[in-house]
């Protein structure tokens, strides 16, 4: 029997969730939060903290370790050495890490359709 | 004396030093409250307070302050509110003697008493502790701190409520400390009023989620928040967040009518995120909050339930935020505009970049980026934006060193590039960026032991 191909489209991260990102020293995160309850499983599945640290891949220096918030819907990223050595250190724009969370919505997930 | 309802309601005056001038008048003045938090200080904030203190001993509290008591304390009194502030910073008798100064010049006098919380701070006593063997180690990195001990400009334990309920439960009407918990002024009121146990672990968790929601003020209330961000009604008249809670641990986050925002359990859970490390265990000096037991429910317009906290018991040590001198910075930029923006930022990067060489200046760190093309994105931008028809490019370099000289030969190497590099060039109005010295922040833990909370309650 020929094998049936999965056939997936591109859903980017922006439809699926929000979020709100901030600083600890040179750590960013991410909490993503899930816009329908529904969409929270797929965010667990797909979202994984390897996934994340590709995503960042040239931005952060450090690991990506990830929280699951099943009551609030939501993940925690800790990305840590995203921040150029953090707070008054740092030389970036974004020292606080506080549009993190929407560079994350940049993430493009392929999904079965 | 009014009488006393079933819910205690803590309103959000100030979410940062520097929040909205507006926003304690606006609580104080648009319903009924009975306390008003604000919070001042930052990880950073204790630094700039100890180096203004240095300078002048009077001072080393947020300044901010006082201007604001001045134009509240006559509706504070007579309305019977209650004031909980970390605005003492460094110096939180310095602060309460101005609040005192300032009520009786309102013709207050005889009618507050100012409760002040002291004992944080560890600045005088780091080699004693240093000696006994507590290495204050750095939590990222691990170092001992005796690696920048000499280095070392401010210190100081992150004390929770308890130090608060005691001023609170000696009559004070305004409680000014220095680096107690952003959370814990929250927390006090409640554990005040109804009495809470110091090992009732889930209602103090309870109260430090409440503490949590709202003390980032207005990022709670529509402020900051993605979600449907441009149906946020009337962000311009914003009604920060008030905490209405039960004796039982639960509460409610609402605020005042007429006001702009919103109140959702959208807005709610991205403030519950912010910041967050490990939401099993948001450790305070009061005890560990689960984040994970957190229940919220909208519960009409503007108004959030939050109920299920679970808590567990305080861990012994304490977190201590340290400040040390780090080294100098400077960030300097340039705005190239159409045709080729980008690629004229970046010509005038590589062309300073050759020139502080040439210079045999060395960096710990240089950074460029170029605002409008991927200053906040980075290569996430740079992979789905077009950047050969922007309208223009801010070129923004910024260099760090230990050496001051070499910053400082680096701020003159900016504006000539007006003339001398590449063209379209403009927006150098400000004129030379000044080199900044850098106080670095050190986090450590100390043993709960050696940290003795100070209070006393004064009257004005």
């Amino acid at each position: 029997m020929r094998k049936k191909a999965v056939r997936r489209k591109t859903v980017p991260l922006v439809e699926l969730a929000h979020a709100r990102s901030g600083d600890k020293g040179d750590t960013a995160n991410v909490g993503l939060i899930a816009l329908k309850p529904e969409y929270y499983p797929i965010l667990v599945k797909h979202v994984t903290a390897a996934r994340v640290a590709r995503h960042f891949k040239g931005m952060i220096s450090g690991p990506v370790e990830r929280y699951e918030l099943p009551n609030l819907h939501a993940l925690n990223f800790l990305l840590h050495g995203a921040l150029d050595g953090g707070g008054t250190i740092s030389l970036k724009t974004d020292a606080q890490g506080k549009v993190f969370s929407t560079a994350l919505l940049r993430l493009e997930l392929e999904l079965p359709k | 004396m009014k009488p006393r309802s079933a819910t205690l309601r803590i309103a959000a005056g100030q979410g940062f030093w520097g929040d909205w001038l507006e926003a304690p008048y606006r609580q104080v003045t648009g319903g009924p409250i009975d306390y008003l938090m604000m919070d001042y200080l930052a990880e950073v904030t204790m630094s700039i307070l100890q180096k203004q203190k240095s300078r002048d001993p009077s001072l080393g509290y947020a300044k901010d302050f006082i201007p604001q008591m001045e134009r509240i304390l006559p509706i504070v009194a007579q309305r019977r509110i209650k004031i909980t502030a970390n605005a003492g910073g460094v110096n939180p008798r310095g602060c309460a003697q101005a609040v005192a100064e300032t009520a009786r010049r309102l013709r207050l006098g005889g009618k507050l008493r100012i409760g002040v919380v002291t004992g944080d701070d560890l600045l005088g006593r780091l080699d004693g502790l240093l000696a006994r063997g507590h290495e204050l180690r750095n939590l990222d990195t691990g170092r001992p701190l005796s690696d920048v001990r000499d280095r070392v400009v401010s210190a100081n334990a992150y004390l929770g409520a308890w130090p608060v309920v005691e001023a609170l439960r000696g009559g004070a009407d305004i409680v000014v400390t220095g680096r107690v918990t952003d959370t814990g002024l929250t927390l006090a009121p409640m554990m005040h009023a109804f009495g809470w146990r110091p090992d009732a672990w889930d209602l103090l968790a309870a109260g430090t989620v409440a503490g949590h929601t709202i003390e980032c003020g207005a990022q709670c209330s529509g402020g900051n928040c993605l979600v449907d961000w441009e149906r946020i009604p009337d962000l311009a008249n914003v009604g920060y967040p008030i905490v209405e809670a039960a004796p039982d641990g639960t509460f409610e986050i609402t605020k005042h009518p007429g006001t702009g925002g919103r109140i959702s359990v959208a807005g709610v859970k991205e403030q519950l995120v912010y910041e967050m490390g490990n939401p099993a265990e948001y450790i305070t000096p009061d005890g560990i909050a689960d984040f994970t037991t957190i229940r919220l429910e909208q519960r009409g317009k503007d108004r959030v339930r939050v109920s299920g906290v679970r808590g567990r018991p305080a861990t012994d040590k304490l977190k201590v935020s340290i400040g040390y001198f780090y080294g100098y910075k400077a960030v300097g930029t340039l705005v190239y505009a159409w045709p080729d923006a980008y690629r004229k930022a970046q010509a005038a990067d590589r062309i300073l970049r050759q020139r502080l060489a040439d210079l045999g200046l060395t960096f710990e760190s240089v950074l460029t980026e170029f605002v409008g093309a991927d200053a906040t994105h980075g290569p996430l931008a740079r992979a789905s934006a077009p950047r050969d028809q922007l309208p223009e490019v801010q070129l923004r370099i910024g260099v760090r060193s230990p050496d001051k000289a070499a910053v400082e030969r680096f701020t003159r190497e900016i504006a000539p590039l007006i003339l001398n590099g590449p063209p379209s060039v403009t927006g150098f109005a400000g004129g030379r960026p000044k080199p900044e010295e850098i106080v670095a922040y050190w986090p450590a833990l100390l043993d709960r032991r050696t940290v003795e909370p100070c209070v006393e309650v004064v009257d004005v």
